[in-house]
């Protein structure tokens, strides 16, 4: 299992430690109720190094770059940050990544730790004829995220960057607590917060200085729960090289109106299911309960679990196209009532 | 790890503690802390004839859900109403507050097939 170079300081911290993506992380310090919470409250921080990260430059970065994902990275001017697809040729989804411009040609995408080597040779394949380079920076990189709505004072602390004057997707260079890093105003909870991007020597000294500053560590458990209460998709759940971005909530990411790599496909393929957000009653779905219409099986649950803000159950399931409520999610045999919920489940900042 | 020597114990990690003709049954301290905060707890049906070893509750943690399993043959008498409202009492107090059902043993004998604290404690070591 690889280990990213904060593994000693999550032992100090006891973290409980899991396999995720061939990496040793925590699921969680304390209790991922707490951890959860300490992000919608005040500020919680996540160990995020086994992201992927390529850097991608040269004269024909942004062409490159329009053809390779579903958004328009043209709208991207210099320090700014889009979220983004990379389609494959069936119009379905390589991955979801962020997309950070950092200068005139120079460009970094943050991908999903269990796709890196996926992505980057699909992006190899697709960059053939374009004066670009790419660079896959992951196992140089470490990476935190600090969340939460004291996200910004605490990080003020260790920083001479003025952070009021950064809106969310600006991405800048400042030190933190006297390390070189790259900042962005981007996070995956729902909250305000920032992403540090910083040599892996450097990870710990920032961590630990951010934890002294009343960030509370949170771990693989809290990260789940608080994406699924925002209503974000997990690659391999909502989203599969299977889906079709544009019959998904998230379809405002795809731009028709550019050229891009698997376009064609993705606008023939017809949608037969939808994304929903359910509710339930009582109890706790889980990926692959099935959702019924009635008694009858329409659909699935992708990402299930317990929201600690609502004090519930909830859901992001596949449906037929067409199924009508009223829902019920089939958990361990007992047919549990559940109604539809608009997506983000809570409030997003 | 808190293991009480008052009551007996099965591998699967629950508890039983005689009182009486009945036995009150959760789950060890060991078993909270490792299902993490109990966000749901499916209680059984009062009145509910059980095999030993079979599954009459479910635990639900954010990250899990776990079987309890009968550590003895019997009828389930009452269930801890309490976890409906406050599952966490199982995180908080597994061996008091967050008992999760009591049973009407077929055999109270049958306790002497369970482990004993210090047989638990060894399991546990073994486990680990």
């Amino acid at each position: 299992m690889k280990r990213t170079p904060l593994y000693e300081a999550h032992l100090r911290l006891g973290g409980r430690m899991v396999e995720f993506a061939g990496y040793a992380l925590p699921l969680q310090y304390t209790s991922i109720v707490e951890e959860h919470l300490a992000v919608r409250q005040g500020a919680g921080l996540f160990d995020v190094s086994h992201m992927g990260e390529f850097w991608i430059r040269g004269e024909e970065a942004l062409a490159f770059l329009q053809w390779a994902t579903a958004n328009d990275a043209a709208r991207l001017k210099v320090g700014r940050a889009q979220y983004s697809m990379l389609p494959n040729e069936r119009g379905g989804v390589v991955d979801d990544i962020y997309l950070y411009r950092l200068g005139e040609a120079e460009y970094l995408m943050v991908v999903n730790a269990a796709n890196i080597a996926k992505d980057f040779a699909h992006l190899e394949a697709l960059a053939a004829g374009f004066r670009v380079e790419l660079e896959d920076a992951s196992e140089r990189t470490a990476l935190l995220a600090l969340q939460g709505p004291q996200a910004e004072s605490l990080l003020q602390e260790l920083t001479e960057a003025d952070l009021s004057q950064k809106k969310k997707n600006d991405v800048f260079r400042a030190q933190v607590a006297g390390r070189p890093a790259l900042l962005a105003r981007t996070g995956y909870t729902g909250e305000d917060g920032f992403e540090i991007f910083l040599a892996p020597e450097d990870a710990e000294a920032v961590f630990v200085a951010l934890v002294e500053r009343g960030a509370k560590p949170a771990g693989l458990g809290a990260r789940d729960t608080l994406r699924l209460e925002a209503g974000f998709p997990l690659y391999g759940h909502e989203l599969t090289e299977a889906t079709n971005p544009l019959c998904t909530p998230w379809a405002w990411v795809v731009k028709k109106e550019k050229a891009f790599f698997g376009k064609e496909a993705m606008l023939a393929s017809p949608c037969r299911e939808k994304v929903v957000g359910l509710v339930l009653e009582t109890g706790i779905p889980r990926e692959g309960y099935p959702v019924l219409s009635g008694e009858a099986p329409v659909g699935r649950v992708t990402s299930g679990g317990y929201s600690p803000l609502l004090e519930k159950g909830i859901a992001l399931a596949y449906v037929e196209e067409g199924a009508e409520g009223p829902f019920f999610v089939e958990v361990r045999g007992r047919r549990v009532q559940a109604s539809l919920s608009p997506l983000p489940f809570v409030p997003l900042k | 790890m808190d293991i009480p020597k008052d009551r007996f114990y099965t591998k699967t990690h629950e508890w039983a503690l005689p009182e009486g003709d009945t036995v009150l049954v959760g789950i060890t301290d060991y078993a909270q802390d490792a299902l993490g905060d109990v966000v749901y707890v499916e209680l059984p049906e009062v009145g509910r004839k059980v095999e030993k070893g079979e599954a009459v509750a479910v635990v639900e943690s954010v990250k899990t859900a776990s079987d309890i399993y009968a550590p003895v043959a019997g009828e389930v008498v009452e269930v801890n109403l309490a976890l409906e409202k406050t599952p966490e009492l199982i995180n908080q107090d597994p061996y008091g507050e967050g008992w999760i059902f009591r049973l009407r043993p077929l055999d109270l004998g049958d306790l002497d097939d369970l482990l004993d604290a210090e047989g638990y404690q060894e399991a546990l070591e073994s486990e680990a």
